[in-house]
């Protein structure tokens, strides 16, 4: 199993999901949010708080994004950790009705 | 004296309860950028409550948790008194004398009752009894469950009553390199249950599963899931439900109902788990021992989002007899700390703890005794970070003229009544001694169920 960001994020990187995950797994860079595959336990409390629905876990990935698996590993690897909410990206709420949340 | 949260006056804080809740508050609190002293308490010799004791042991990814509540432990100022039953050996009053501040983590540890005639015959149970009892929780290690008879029925639909469902759904291969309790192993493996009756007062688009743990039905060994193709029939209000973008999460588990529905039964597998709907148990009947369930069965009525079950007058019955019950908890009040009786928690305004509308000093609450029994264990993050929030914002307040002892205070008083405090080195021996004696058996560790047995190990 894996728990994954995908594209939905970029642009908004809202964080609702950072305040519930238990283990401070997500990390970041300007554009989104990337889950540490290592340190997640796969308890999928982040899922239903994105507000663009830009996580997917395990069997639940589209096809389509099944690249961000390893997108998430790599760029986990050699960022920050996220371990707070922040404000959203500016635009975000303009991107979340774009995307038709 | 001082505001506290200085180097010559530390901020003092008692937190009553190592779960998730307790090990997040402690967290936040060591954190911030003040002078922190953070006393965790437990009653059990062991930390980290329903992580340890809750979770299902065939789901030992989730038990993970554990590692950042490791990492917590680590840091200065942190400090576990396990083995202390706040309330009884130490009294609130005594820990407001002892610290600036107390923070009451201690989760919702009793079921709600269904209120229906037979509820105590023997054979029906508690979700809780029977998930502490298989996680090897000391207060449940010498329970009895009689699983001799063919049909097993539990009441609820959410993620507990999943966990007790797959546990008795699964065989003894697909549980014996977990660290299920072995005294749960041994009874498991006798167990002549053959058909698990998952039962909702509500319909399949109101089920509170997460789509993860119902998946995992389809996936099991020797026990096959079974939905009636009728029971997918939903009224307009429930479609509506479904339609809306947001609630995904109700219309995967739909999905997955409808995709149980469906497929044909597996004729190989020897178990089965029947999800049911719209109905709810009126009466237990039995002569000395439970022997069948009288359920009447609902309508939902009311707009989308806020329907609620009704009886319609028409009933049926389930020969069983064994039943378990998973329909909410609640938390136990602790001498000294305001409760509200109606819904199981402790009153508060953010975390504040309230009696009458007013805060009350000094006390605050985080977790599921807090806010009641939902989310899942991260949930429990934001929450315990929000009571953190206020306390800090509170120093001003919690300014005392008496100096406070801290954990010194309390050991006196502990020793007083010979109580062993259990420390964080002395549950690091526990905790190597389970995992010795678990890789024996090629489990991740076998538990210590029993409070002596850990306690003698330390002296």
């Amino acid at each position: 199993m894996t728990t994954i960001v995908t594209d939905n994020c970029k642009g908004c990187r809202f964080t609702d999901c950072v305040t519930v995950c238990p283990v401070a797994c997500f990390h970041y860079d300007d554009d989104m949010l990337y889950i540490d595959p290592d340190t997640c336990i796969d308890c999928s409390a982040c899922i239903p708080e994105c507000p663009v629905q830009a996580i997917f876990e395990g069997d639940d990935i589209p096809e389509d994004k099944e690249h961000w698996i390893e997108i998430n590993a790599e760029r986990a690897a050699e960022l920050p950790v996220c371990e707070e909410q922040m404000d959203p990206l500016p635009g975000a709420e303009e991107r979340k009705a774009e995307l038709g949340f | 004296m001082s505001r506290p949260g200085t180097e010559d006056n530390p901020l003092l804080v008692a937190i009553v309860g190592s779960g998730p809740s307790g090990f997040y508050a402690a967290e936040a609190l060591l954190k911030s950028d003040i002078n922190v002293k953070v006393d965790i308490l437990e009653r059990l010799p062991s930390p980290y409550g329903l992580v340890r004791t809750g979770v299902a042991p065939d789901h030992q990814k989730l038990k993970q948790a554990i590692k950042l509540y490791e990492k917590i432990a680590s840091e200065d100022g942190f400090n576990l008194i396990a083995n202390v039953n706040v309330g009884v050996d130490v009294t609130i009053e005594q820990l407001k004398a002892s610290h600036h501040a107390i923070i009451i983590t201690c989760g919702a540890e009793t079921d709600r009752k269904l209120n229906i005639p037979g509820e105590d015959l023997p054979g029906s149970y508690t979700a809780t009894e029977f998930v502490g009892w298989y996680n090897g929780h000391p207060d449940y290690r010498d329970r009895e469950f009689d699983l001799s008879g063919d049909t097993a029925v539990i009441i609820g639909q959410g993620n507990v009553a999943a966990d007790v469902a797959r546990i008795l759904s699964k065989t003894v291969d697909e549980l014996k390199n977990t660290d299920i309790a072995q005294h749960a192993l041994d009874v498991l493996a006798e167990s002549r249950i053959r058909e698990i009756h998952v039962i909702g007062r509500r319909g399949p688009a109101q089920a509170k599963f997460t789509p993860k743990e119902l998946r995992e039905f389809g996936e099991l060994a020797d026990c096959a899931p079974v939905v009636a193709t009728e029971d997918l029939h939903l009224n307009a209000e429930s479609e509506r439900e479904l339609e809306e973008k947001t609630n995904i999460g109700n219309k995967k588990v739909y999905d997955l109902f409808s995709e149980f529905a469906h497929s044909p039964v597996d004729d190989d597998k020897s178990r089965r788990c029947l999800f049911r709907f719209l109905m709810g148990p009126v009466e237990l009947v039995g002569d000395g021992h439970l022997e069948k369930i009288i359920l009447e069965k609902n309508s939902l009525s009311g707009e989308p989002f806020r329907q609620s079950a009704r009886g319609t007058g028409e009933t049926l019955e389930i020969e069983a007899g064994i039943l378990f019950r998973s329909i909410g908890y609640r938390g136990v009040p602790i001498v000294g700390v305001p409760f509200h009786d109606d819904w199981g928690t402790i009153p508060n305004e953010a975390g504040r703890v309230t009696e009458d509308g007013k805060v009350v000093p000094q006390l605050y609450t985080a977790g599921w005794i807090k806010r009641g029994p939902s989310g899942i264990i991260g949930t429990n993050r934001a929450c315990s970070v929000e009571t953190v929030g206020c306390l800090l914002d509170d120093l001003d307040k919690l300014d005392s003229t008496e100096s406070k002892g801290g954990a010194e205070q309390l050991y006196a008083i502990l020793a007083d009544k010979q109580v062993r405090p259990v420390s964080y080195q002395d549950w690091q021996k526990i905790d190597a001694a389970e995992i010795a004696n678990g890789e024996k058996i090629d489990k991740p560790r076998e538990k210590f169920t029993r409070r002596s047995e850990m306690l003698e190990l330390l002296d």
